[in-house]
C-alpha cells in the first residue's frame, strides 16, 4: 500500500466511531452518524475515505481539490462550509499532518465558526444529554481538563486511541476498547463499498480559494556529520570529557 | 509601519523564558521590515509581568481581567487579535508551546491573516523556513497577507537579551469577553523538580528498550548527575514507562540540547525529528543496527543493562558527585 490515511485522522476518525457506538456484552450499537470528510486529489483521498468507511464511518464527502491549491486557510474555510451544510455536533479533526506539519487547521475553523475547541485531546467524555463534552488536553508540562458546549471542535492526539480514553457514558461501564485504531473487518471492507461518498468539486463550493500561505522551494535538512561507535563506557566518557566538553 | 507583536507567556509576575526566543524572532523580523518589537501580556493577578517583558520589549501591553484568569483560546484569542489590530503591527508571534500553537491560529482566523507554524529561520518580512515531514524537508514559505502571523521553534533562535533600556508598560482593555461556553477545569502537571525539556541543556531518553517504568530510575539518577531533563520515545510513553508529556519527537517536544543521550531507542524519524538538532548525541542499543546510530555523534553497542552502571559512576567521578 502506497497510500494511507493521516495517523492522526485514523484516530479521529476511531474516535468518533467510539463516541457513538454503545458497546454493552461486547456488541456495538450505533446512536450517531459518522461523517468523513477529505479534502484532496480524486484517486488519493478516494482510496484514504474507503479506508475510513471499512473501518466503520457511515457516508463521506469528498472536496475535489490539488494539494497545491490547498493551504491551512482554504482547508478551515472548507471544513468550515461543510460544516454549516452538516450542522454535526462535533467535529473531530487531527491535531497535525504528518506530511506539512502545520497543526492549525482545527484551531483556525473553531476560529472561523465561532465554536469552542479543544485541541490535543487524550480523552473524550460525553454527556449526551447535557451536550457538553469534558476533554483532557496534553499541555506543556501535564494534561488540561476542559469542558466545552457542543457544537465544538476537536483535535485529536495520539492517546486519544488508548483503551478507555473515549467514554461516551452510554456504554458499559469500564469498557476497554483494543489499543488503537479498529482494523477494518473483511465485512466493513464490503459494506464501504456500497456506501456513499457525497463528491464536490472546490470549485464549486464558492468559498475563497485564495491561498494565504506560499510555499517557495523545499530542500533537505543539514546532513549531520557522521560519528564514531565507541568499544566501551570508559571510551565514551573519555570523548565526552576532551572532545566534546560536555562532561 | 511594519512593528511585530510577541505573545508573551508568564508565571509569577515575570514572563517566562520559553518566550524569549520568539522575541529574538521578532527581533530578525523587526530587521527585515525596519519596524518595532511589541509585547502583549494577557491574564489575571498578573504582577510585575508586562514591566519583565518590557526588559526586552520597546512596548508592552498589558490587558488583565479577572475574566482572563485561565488561558482559554476562546477568549485569549480576540485580545490578541484586537491588540495586534489596534497596534496595526504586520507580525505576530510566539513561542510553538502547546499554547501559542493552540492559540495563533485561533488569532490568524479572527485576523483573516496567513499563519506559519513552527518558524525556524527568516529570510524576510514575511519569508520564513519551517521543517515539514518530520524535518525530512526544510519549507521556504512566504505569508501573503497584510499580517502574518507565526509561532517560532524555541531550540531554533537564541533567548533574546534585555535592551538597554526598558520599553514603555500600557494597559489595554479586554473588550468582551465571551468564553463561548467553554471551560477551564484543572491542570494537572506532572510533578518535577527538573528543568523543562525544552530548555534543558541535557536530555536523557529512554524507549522501549528500558521495559518497564522501574528502569527509567536508572536514567533519572544520570538525568538528575547532569541537571538535565528526562525524554522519552513515544513507544515508552504509550506503555506507561513515563508521563506523556515527556515524549520527544514530531508528535511531541522538540529539544536541542547540548548533550542528548538516548539509552534503549531505535531511532525512528518521528524521534530523530525531535532531538537531531541536539549539538551533541550518545546512543546506547544493543542493535548495532539501529538508526539512532546514524545520528549519534557517539555510538555504544551494548545493553543498558551492562552500560549504565559504569557510566553513572564514571560521569558521578566526572563531576566529583
Ligand atoms: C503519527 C506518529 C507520530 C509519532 N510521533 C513520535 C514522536 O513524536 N516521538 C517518538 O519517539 N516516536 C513517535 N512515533 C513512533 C515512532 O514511529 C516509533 O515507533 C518510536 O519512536 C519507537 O520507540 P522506541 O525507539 O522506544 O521503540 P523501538 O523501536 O521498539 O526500539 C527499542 C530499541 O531498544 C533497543 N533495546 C532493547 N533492549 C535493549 C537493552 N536491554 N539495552 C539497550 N537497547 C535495547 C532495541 O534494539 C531497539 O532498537 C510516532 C509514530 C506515528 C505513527
Ligand atoms: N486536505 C484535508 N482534508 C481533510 N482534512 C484535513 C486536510 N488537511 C488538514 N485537515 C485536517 O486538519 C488537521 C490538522 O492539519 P494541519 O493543520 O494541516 O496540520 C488534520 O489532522 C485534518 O484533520
Amino acid at each position: 500500500m502506497n497510500w494511507v490515511v493521516n495517523p492522526f485522522d485514523e484516530y479521529a476518525v476511531e474516535a468518533a466511531l467510539r463516541m457513538c457506538e454503545v458497546v454493552t456484552g461486547g456488541k456495538g450499537k450505533r446512536f450517531g452518524e459518522v461523517v468523513v470528510l477529505s479534502i484532496g486529489p480524486k484517486k488519493d483521498a478516494t482510496k484514504e475515505i474507503r479506508s475510513c468507511l471499512a473501518m466503520g464511518a457511515d457516508r463521506a464527502i469528498h472536496v475535489v481539490a490539488e494539494d497545491a491549491a490547498l493551504d491551512s486557510f482554504v482547508v478551515a474555510n472548507i471544513v468550515k462550509k461543510i460544516y454549516e451544510e452538516e450542522q454535526p455536533d462535533l467535529l473531530l479533526m487531527g491535531k497535525q499532518t504528518v506530511d506539512g506539519d502545520s497543526n492549525q487547521a482545527a484551531q483556525m475553523v473553531a476560529g472561523y465558526l465561532g465554536l469552542p475547541q479543544a485541541c490535543f485531546a487524550a480523552t473524550l467524555e460525553s454527556f449526551p444529554d447535557k451536550k457538553e463534552l469534558v476533554v483532557g488536553r496534553e499541555v506543556d508540562g501535564g494534561m488540561e481538563v476542559k469542558k466545552v458546549q457542543l457544537p465544538a471542535v476537536v483535535s485529536v492526539d495520539l492517546r486519544v486511541v488508548a483503551p478507555t480514553a473515549v467514554k461516551n457514558n452510554q456504554s458499559e461501564e469500564g469498557y476497554e476498547y483494543g489499543d488503537g485504531p479498529r482494523y477494518a473487518s473483511l465485512k466493513g471492507i464490503m459494506k464501504a463499498k456500497k456506501k456513499k461518498i457525497d463528491v464536490k468539486e472546490l470549485g464549486d463550493l464558492g468559498v475563497s480559494t485564495d491561498l494565504r500561505v506560499k510555499h517557495t522551494t523545499f530542500a533537505p535538512p543539514p546532513e549531520r556529520g557522521g560519528g564514531i561507535i565507541v568499544k566501551s563506557v570508559d571510551e565514551l566518557l573519555d570523548k565526552l570529557q576532551n572532545e566534546a566538553k560536555v562532561l | 509601519m511594519s512593528n511585530v507583536l510577541i505573545f508573551c507567556e508568564h508565571k509569577d509576575g515575570a514572563i517566562k523564558t520559553s518566550t524569549l526566543p520568539a522575541i529574538t524572532f521578532g527581533r530578525e523580523v523587526a530587521k527585515h521590515t525596519g519596524g518595532e518589537v511589541y509585547g502583549v501580556v494577557v491574564g489575571s493577578g498578573l504582577g510585575d509581568a508586562g514591566a519583565d517583558a518590557a526588559r526586552y520589549l520597546s512596548k508592552v501591553v498589558v490587558v488583565e481581567n479577572d475574566g482572563l484568569g485561565n488561558y482559554l483560546a476562546e477568549t485569549y484569542a480576540p485580545v490578541l487579535a484586537k491588540v495586534a489590530a489596534d497596534l496595526g503591527v504586520s507580525t505576530v508571534a510566539a513561542t510553538a508551546t502547546n499554547l501559542g500553537k493552540d492559540l495563533l491560529p485561533r488569532a490568524a482566523a479572527l485576523l483573516e491573516a496567513g499563519m506559519v507554524s513552527d518558524v525556524i529561520e527568516v529570510t524576510g518580512g514575511k519569508a520564513f523556513v519551517r521543517p515539514t515531514n518530520a524535518g525530512n524537508a526544510l519549507g521556504s514559505v512566504e505569508v501573503l497577507t497584510d499580517v502574518a502571523l507565526a509561532t517560532v521553534r524555541q531550540t531554533e533562535f537564541d533567548p533574546a537579551a534585555p535592551l538597554d533600556a526598558a520599553g514603555a508598560v500600557e494597559s489595554a482593555e479586554a473588550g468582551d469577553i465571551d468564553s463561548l461556553n467553554a471551560e477551564f477545569v484543572q491542570l494537572n502537571l506532572s510533578e518535577s523538580t527538573r528543568p523543562d525539556l525544552s530548555e534543558a541543556k541535557v536530555v536523557v531518553s529512554g524507549g522501549r528498550g528500558m521495559k518497564n517504568a522501574e528502569n527509567f530510575k536508572v536514567l533519572e539518577e544520570l538525568t538528575d548527575l547532569f541537571g538535565g531533563a528526562l525524554g522519552a520515545t513515544r513507544a515508552a510513553c504509550d506503555a506507561g514507562y513515563v508521563a506523556n508529556d515527556l515524549q520527544v519527537g514530531q508528535t511531541g517536544k522538540v529539544v536541542a540540547p547540548d548533550l542528548y543521550i538516548a539509552v534503549g531507542i531505535s531511532g525512528a524519524i518521528q524521534h530523530l525529528a525531535g532531538m537531531k538538532s541536539s549539538k551533541v548525541i550518545v546512543a546506547i542499543n544493543k542493535d548495532e543496527e539501529a538508526p539512532i546510530f546514524q545520528v549519534a555523534d557517539f555510538g555504544l553497542v551494548s545493553t543498558w543493562e551492562n552500560a549504565m552502571p559504569d557510566l553513572i559512576a564514571g560521569v558521578k567521578k566526572a563531576k566529583g558527585a
